[in-house]
């Protein structure tokens, strides 16, 4: 037994996941604060994590956890000037695919979780399950049904171009 | 095949979907350090400085330096060290080290002679923290014996003790063993390798 990893190698090596969660999750604006608040709570909860644990899957709970967190704190600080800004074009001038965050957010929530968590995530769907609540079938069945209501609704997303037929 | 579908789907999905650049990670991962230094979270914090001896690894609690390696003793295994004996909170965060890193590269230009900095010894123990509390008191420039160390220390036949103290040294550079050298007047083994040695000395000659 070796004993737990320096956290920087945590950050290290599912910095850029728990990210990718945290925006699909939360959308750009919010995700900074999502993944600075998952791991804050992670650094101070590591000591007590058990050697062996699934690392990425214990990242994407504290993740699905602060993100509740984060959307209250957003909602009680809501005001019609929050709203995201108008978008002169779908494309940010460094490529990044603002359709596809857009589209995320319309999800119903666990459409929403299932799809990034799983996919973004990489978590198995039996992990899935174990964030979101109920079985790995209905986990297994919310990322579908969101992919496919991306699928119809947004094809101007770039990921799902010339996924319509 | 039917799980194979919707797997399709969604790696196109991961490929689009945007990433976080080198920048922004760099960024956030700063802000995690200043936020657990903050909230008393960050037991360790480490950064590397470039020296004439090599690639320096310092770490520090929240209130000492407690760790120096050189590049020869493996960093990644240092840190996986210092997470087993000290605490797995542990963040690249050079900020804690301004001060050591500022000494340091004094110390390699010649215009510093002894160091100003809160020390954690810690890491040694027993007779071997002995032989290394007795280091400081050997002047910049000068040099002793492995035998003279351990006389100091208190057990004057423990020569070879005393060699092994210094090599296991958590502190070199910063905790002067390479100023303790064979009776014979030659240089001896180093922590960091007997070139390093030679080079502190010379330093510290001139």
């Amino acid at each position: 037994m070796r004993g737990k990893q320096p956290f920087e190698a945590v950050v290290a090596a599912h910095g850029a996941t728990v990210y990718r969660v945290c925006r699909a999750i939360l959308g750009p604006v919010d995700a900074d604060d999502g993944w600075s608040e998952t791991f804050v709570a992670a650094l101070k909860a590591y000591p007590e994590l058990p050697d062996g644990a699934n690392i990425e899957a214990w990242l994407v709970r504290i993740a699905h956890r602060k993100a509740i967190d984060v959307t209250r704190a957003r909602a009680r600080r809501a005001t019609p000037v929050a709203e995201v800004p108008e978008r002169p074009s779908a494309q940010q001038a460094d490529g990044r695919d603002l359709d596809l965050d857009a589209a995320l957010a319309t999800l119903p929530p666990r459409q929403r979780q299932a799809v990034a968590y799983h996919y973004l995530g990489g978590l198995p769907y039996r992990e899935v399950a174990a964030v979101i609540g109920g079985s790995s079938d209905a986990a297994r069945r919310s990322a579908a049904d969101g992919i496919a209501n991306l699928r119809k609704h947004y094809p101007g997303a770039t990921a799902l171009k010339g996924m319509t037929r | 095949m039917t799980s194979d579908q919707p797997l399709e789907i969604g790696d196109l999905f991961v490929a689009a979907y945007p990433d976080a650049t080198e920048a922004e990670l760099g960024r956030l991962h700063e802000r995690l350090a200043e936020r657990a230094d903050a909230q008393g979270l960050l037991d360790v914090a480490y950064r590397t400085v470039d020296t004439p001896v090599g690639t320096l690894l310092l770490a520090a609690t929240e209130t000492a330096l407690i760790r120096v390696a050189y590049e020869t003793e493996g960093h990644d295994e240092v840190l996986a060290t210092l997470a087993a004996r000290i605490s797995p909170r542990i963040l690249h965060a050079p900020g804690r080290l301004d001060a050591a890193a500022r000494e340091l590269d004094e110390y390699f230009a010649g215009r510093r002679r002894g160091f100003d900095l809160p020390l954690d010894l810690s890491l040694s123990t027993g007779f071997r923290r002995l032989v290394l509390d007795r280091l400081s008191d050997i002047a910049y420039g000068h040099t002793v014996s492995y035998a003279a160390v351990a006389a100091a220390a208190g057990n004057p036949r423990a020569v070879r003790a005393a060699a092994t103290a210094c090599r296991t040294n958590p502190l070199p550079v910063v905790v002067p063993c390479h100023r303790v050298v064979r009776s014979d007047g030659s240089a001896g083994g180093y922590v960091g390798g007997p070139a390093a040695k030679q080079t502190l000395l010379r330093l510290e000659a001139a």
